[in-house]
């Protein structure tokens, strides 16, 4: 990987959504509204202090993978994909690129809806705010590199959009969002084990839950960052220099 | 046009040999042997759908190759080292309609391996060449069809490559922008760029020092326009793909 190659395409990422302010405030304000929502469904803020946090870490998520999924698809069927296989670009600076790009967006994005949770919203921490919004982060992070990866069996936009439900929703249920994970059936809990977001909710609930790092934590960020190396390098497979 | 350019010494930039791609079960390139001279605007001509961009993409690097082989400037294509050789302009401009002209050719000329200073030459050059001047600041995507068509031509010159690859560079231009280019086109192959441009029109066809007939995955002829003409003793070059199309000959000029 050249880094260089890799600045240049995240620089170019953000100077295309720059031109394109109604996105940036999409992704940056949703997360926010949505915590603010959160709060004035659940009514209560003693209820939301105990749910708000794992949504820190859901909806950069969600918007994450949405936007990289779309990306990567128009990068595809517009040609440029292709033009820049053509070209000495590699596969890795390209995706470090994206991954970059997406990845500062990201923190942005976090640092507002925490600002907003622990002020306005009075979220309270058992410890520091910084663990949360690094794992906040990293989910954003892992959103990032799976909407690459399920962009490549995106035919259409249309697919790529779709693909945010189907994927998203059911990793929400599973996740233990809903119903805690251990008190799900084997067969459930089996399914949740293996998906990302079950990692990302553990962790959020575990910083909630204690004043300050521990090893479990720790464990739960070794299987998010597993999982998004592993989006990364099947989007890397995916992304064909030549096709048959 | 019937400016000779530099004499090919040996000088081929490219050369296929029992060149075939199979894509579903369907032959798409049929055993194809061929060459391009340096130096030179050759012409891909055949109908739509006849494998003329399949054969461009095989030269790029980015179709695979099912049978045979092919070399472009001394090497198999796809070459790693020749990505930054080659330029490459498909048949939509493939370029951000989210950025503007000036941040397109800045990225698109980073990747090409420019920085600094020969970069910001490299973009006001082709700008231009291609009568883009005025447009730097512009979002691409509000681009007429000819400034589209120019920006990908844009990105394709930026890297001064050796040999260019453009693919339908000229269809559905205006009549003026199409007598432009084709100027352009020879300027650059006088200048020692080989160029190897597709069309499905056939009166862009006598504007090419040499000429490539292709039809259903085959070519029906590899000569100059003149020695086609007097082969097929046909009028024109259409009447003469006709001929060599339809006609009991399907090899001539080989």
């Amino acid at each position: 990987m050249r880094p260089l190659l890799a600045a240049a395409t995240a620089r170019r990422v953000l100077l295309q959504l720059r031109h394109d302010p109604r996105t940036i405030a999409m992704m940056l304000v949703v997360p926010s509204v949505m915590m603010i929502l959160l709060r004035y469904v659940l009514g209560n803020p003693l209820l939301l202090n105990r749910i708000g946090p794992v949504y820190i870490g859901v909806f950069p998520f969600v918007i994450m993978f949405i936007v990289a999924a779309i990306t990567t698809q128009r990068e595809r069927a517009r040609g440029t994909l292709e033009r820049l296989m053509a070209m000495p670009l590699g596969k890795l600076d390209l995706l470090a690129g994206y991954a970059l790009a997406f990845g500062l967006m990201a923190c942005v994005q976090v640092t507002l809806v925490l600002v907003i949770s622990l002020t306005w919203l009075d979220v309270t921490l058992p410890g520091s705010a910084v663990p949360m919004a690094v794992i906040a982060v990293l989910d954003a992070i892992l959103g990032m590199a799976s909407g690459l990866f399920a962009s490549a069996f995106a035919r259409t936009e249309f697919q790529a959009v779709q693909f945010m439900p189907a994927f998203v929703l059911p990793q929400a249920l599973l996740g233990g969002l809903v119903v805690p994970r251990a008190q799900m059936t084997d067969v459930l809990r089996w399914l949740s084990d293996v998906l990302p977001l079950s990692y990302a909710v553990d962790a959020m609930q575990r910083i909630t839950a204690s004043p300050s790092w521990t090893g479990a934590i720790s464990a739960d960020v070794a299987v998010i960052l597993a999982f998004t190396v592993a989006a990364l390098v099947g989007g890397a497979l995916t992304l064909r220099r030549r096709t048959r | 046009m019937g400016q000779a350019g530099p004499v090919a010494d040996d000088g081929l930039v490219v050369a296929g040999d029992g060149l075939l791609v199979r894509r579903g079960g369907q032959v798409i390139l049929d055993d194809l042997t061929f060459s391009v001279s340096r130096g030179q605007v050759t012409g891909l001509l055949g109908p739509s759908g006849c494998g003329k961009t399949t054969l461009m993409r095989v030269l790029v690097g980015v179709q695979e190759i099912t049978a045979g082989s092919v070399t472009v400037l001394g090497r198999p294509a796809g070459h790693p080292r020749l990505r930054d050789r080659l330029g490459y302009a498909t048949q939509s401009p493939a370029v951000y309609s989210d950025l503007t002209l000036a941040e397109n050719l800045a990225y698109f000329g980073t990747v090409l391996g420019l920085r600094g200073q020969p970069l910001a030459e490299a973009i006001a050059h082709t700008i231009a060449r291609l009568d883009l001047g005025g447009l730097e600041r512009r979002l691409v995507g509000t681009f007429s069809g000819g400034q589209l068509a120019r920006v990908g031509l844009a990105v394709a010159l930026l890297g001064h490559p050796d040999l260019l690859i453009l693919d339908e560079p000229t269809v559905g231009l205006d009549p003026v922008l199409r007598r432009d280019l084709w100027a352009l086109f020879h300027k650059l192959a006088a200048a020692g760029t080989s160029l190897l441009v597709s069309s499905h029109v056939m009166d862009e066809a006598a504007r090419c020092d040499t000429l490539l007939f292709m039809r259903q995955g085959r070519f029906l002829a590899d000569a100059p326009p003149a020695e086609i003409l007097e082969q097929t003793g046909a009028p024109d070059l259409e009447s003469a793909f006709l001929t060599l199309a339809t006609g009991p000959t399907e090899t001539a000029g080989r």
